[in-house]
């Protein structure tokens, strides 16, 4: 599956609070939470992002709090991958849980430019700068990780596993 | 090959030995979420379609973020959170009145006892490894998941080893080892590891400031943050415990991905400056700022001893005429235990305001929301932007010594530079 957009990038240690501040907390839905995504960042930021747009970012990407508000923000708002050189742990397990593509990639984080236009090919994790002509091979994913991703998340994967495949 | 505290816990839960990088399915002691992540799960827990969780003696559900309801959506996510509870008939359901910030709460009540594997929708779940038990935080689809089926998959980490050497200073408490620690290493500086606190330092430290210590293990990017069981650990069970438990501790042996030793004498109070809790500096080079509030509590340090020291400093001071005090004890029985000892009114007597348990501000949510530009000196975790408030807002993390005596100083000072209560 490949995914083409317009890269947004940012720096190092983008904290859930910053992609989703607790006061939006008291709601809970992607479309509700999208209209808020990076506001203490940018306040105008939700409003420019267009459906396909893929988030390049430095290392721990996520890191903070445990809410999954935040990749569902970013899912909400038309983000359609996150690209850094790390992401945090809790971030991280959210992200593929609910199905918010993510790809670990140091060099592709320190070399693609904001507005640059990025493809992603899922499949096999290359990823292309259109702009400058560049690839970059991500970090794969390990097995369990792409069950959970071809289950369609990890409630899908959960049911198959309680039904004993019988889905 | 010996195991980490971390390892042999998992090992013990799995009925093999195990080693970092495995992915291991475990089976969870406690499953935990607030009403800002139940609901969320509570939705993907139906989706599952099992009807009941998986041990209703098992799942912790805990209003502490936004309660009391502060606004009408806020309640709604909370009544989602209460009628679930009574559907699942859940024993360990707890109501404004009766509750407590989740993290100071559960040790409290005895549910979380040494050599358990405990999973929360909330990331200060780490808290619990200063009993020995390997905690730790995720989101609301993997705990929807464990609600289920009452385990979870994780990749066993590797272990961060800290040695913490020498005496401590005066007025230097968990707080500054901990916020030392993260600024030495950065907030990304234990990315996936269990951190292990050790060494003579460690053994010499109360309860609460051990629990303040793994609660912020997560600042530094880890997955859980242990202490072994000693004396203090047991005494502190011998009070709390509900159920029998096993102590585990890292062998002779272990391979340890990292170890830092740390020589405590030389850590003076520490305050982390905006925007990261690893952006640390010594009291003695804060320089002069001024401030507009002080929180003095969280699941961080909103415990009776956290309680005890603030109000030693505040005893026949008052609260600067520019500074809002803000002090928020941890539970119902920490307030009882405040009132009791006479802190309260200490605290009143001070012209600090007492809340009634929440997490509130820490996270922007209510009881203290910072204007644009303002200043506030919190014993929190996390001072992000726009954390406690407007974006352009900034939040000093500090010990409740170096909080307190900054309300009386009105800028950001550490409890030396007060003159006596009496001049």
């Amino acid at each position: 599956m490949k995914l083409t957009g317009k890269a947004w990038v940012f720096g190092d240690n983008i904290d859930t609070d910053v992609i989703i501040p607790a006061r939006r907390l008291n709601m809970s839905t992607a479309e509700e939470l999208a209209k808020y995504v990076m506001e203490d960042l940018d306040p105008s930021l939700a409003g420019k992002i267009e459906p396909g747009d893929i988030f390049v970012a430095g290392k721990n990407f996520g890191c903070g709090s445990s809410r999954e508000h935040a990749p569902l923000a970013l899912k909400g708002a038309g983000v359609a991958c996150v690209i850094a050189e790390s992401f945090a742990r809790i971030f991280y397990r959210n992200a593929i849980n609910i199905g918010l593509p993510i790809l670990e990639s140091p060099e592709a984080a320190r070399r693609i430019r904001q507005g640059d236009r990025v493809t992603v090919d899922l499949s096999t994790g290359i990823i292309t700068d259109e702009t400058t002509g560049e690839q970059f091979q991500s970090e794969p994913y390990p097995e369990f990780i792409l069950q959970i991703i071809r289950a369609g998340g990890l409630i899908a994967k959960t049911r198959q596993d309680l039904l004993g495949g019988a889905a | 090959m010996g195991m980490t505290l971390a390892e042999a816990i998992l090992a013990a839960h799995v009925g093999a030995p195990v080693h970092p990088g495995q992915l291991i399915d475990v089976p969870v002691d406690l499953v935990l979420a607030n009403d800002i992540t139940a609901p969320i799960a509570i939705r993907e827990f139906e989706k599952i379609g099992v009807g009941k969780v998986f041990d209703r003696d098992k799942v912790v559900l805990v209003p502490d973020h936004f309660t009391p309801n502060k606004d009408i959506p806020s309640a709604e996510q909370c009544q989602q959170v209460r009628l679930f509870a009574r559907r699942q008939e859940l024993t360990h359901y707890f109501e404004v009145g009766r509750l407590g910030i989740e993290h100071v709460l559960l040790p409290e009540q005895g549910l979380v006892v040494p050599g358990d594997v405990v999973v929360g929708a909330d990331s200060h779940t780490c808290t619990y490894g200063a009993l020995g038990a390997f905690a730790t935080g995720m989101g609301s689809t993997d705990i929807a998941v464990a609600m289920a089926t009452g385990r979870i998959w994780m990749k066993v980490p590797p272990t961060f080893r800290f040695i913490y050497r020498g005496e401590r200073r005066p007025w230097v408490g968990g707080k500054d080892l901990i916020l030392y620690t993260i600024g030495k290493i950065g907030v990304d500086g234990a990315r996936y590891m269990a951190m292990e606190f050790t060494g003579p330092a460690i053994e010499s430290l109360p309860m609460d400031d051990r629990f303040t210590m793994s609660n912020m293990a997560i600042e530094a990017g880890g997955k859980a943050g242990l202490i072994a069981v000693d004396d203090v650990t047991r005494a502190y069970l011998a009070e709390h415990a509900r159920r029998p438990y096993r102590e585990f501790r890292s062998d002779p042996d272990a391979v340890f991905a990292e170890t830092l030793e740390i020589d405590v004498s030389e850590i003076e109070p520490q305050v982390a400056f905006p925007h990261l809790p690893s952006n640390t500096r010594p009291i003695s080079q804060v320089g002069n700022i001024p401030i507009d509030q002080v929180v003095i509590g969280s699941c961080t340090n909103g415990r009776i001893g956290d309680m005890r020291l603030a109000a030693e400093i505040l005893r026949g001071r008052s609260v600067h005429p520019n500074v809002r005090c803000i002090v928020i004890p941890g539970s119902q029985e920490v307030m009882r235990q405040m009132i009791r000892e006479g802190l309260a009114e200490v605290f009143l007597d001070a012209g600090a305001a007492i809340s009634t348990p929440t997490c509130g501000p820490c996270l922007g949510g209510h009881m203290g929301i910072l204007a644009a530009g303002e200043r506030c000196v919190s014993t929190t975790n996390r001072n992000f932007i726009g954390r406690m408030g407007h974006r352009t807002s900034e939040v000093y993390l500090a010990g409740p010594a170096v909080a307190a005596a900054s309300a009386v100083l009105g800028r950001i000072a550490g409890p030396d530079e007060l003159p006596a209560p009496w001049a």
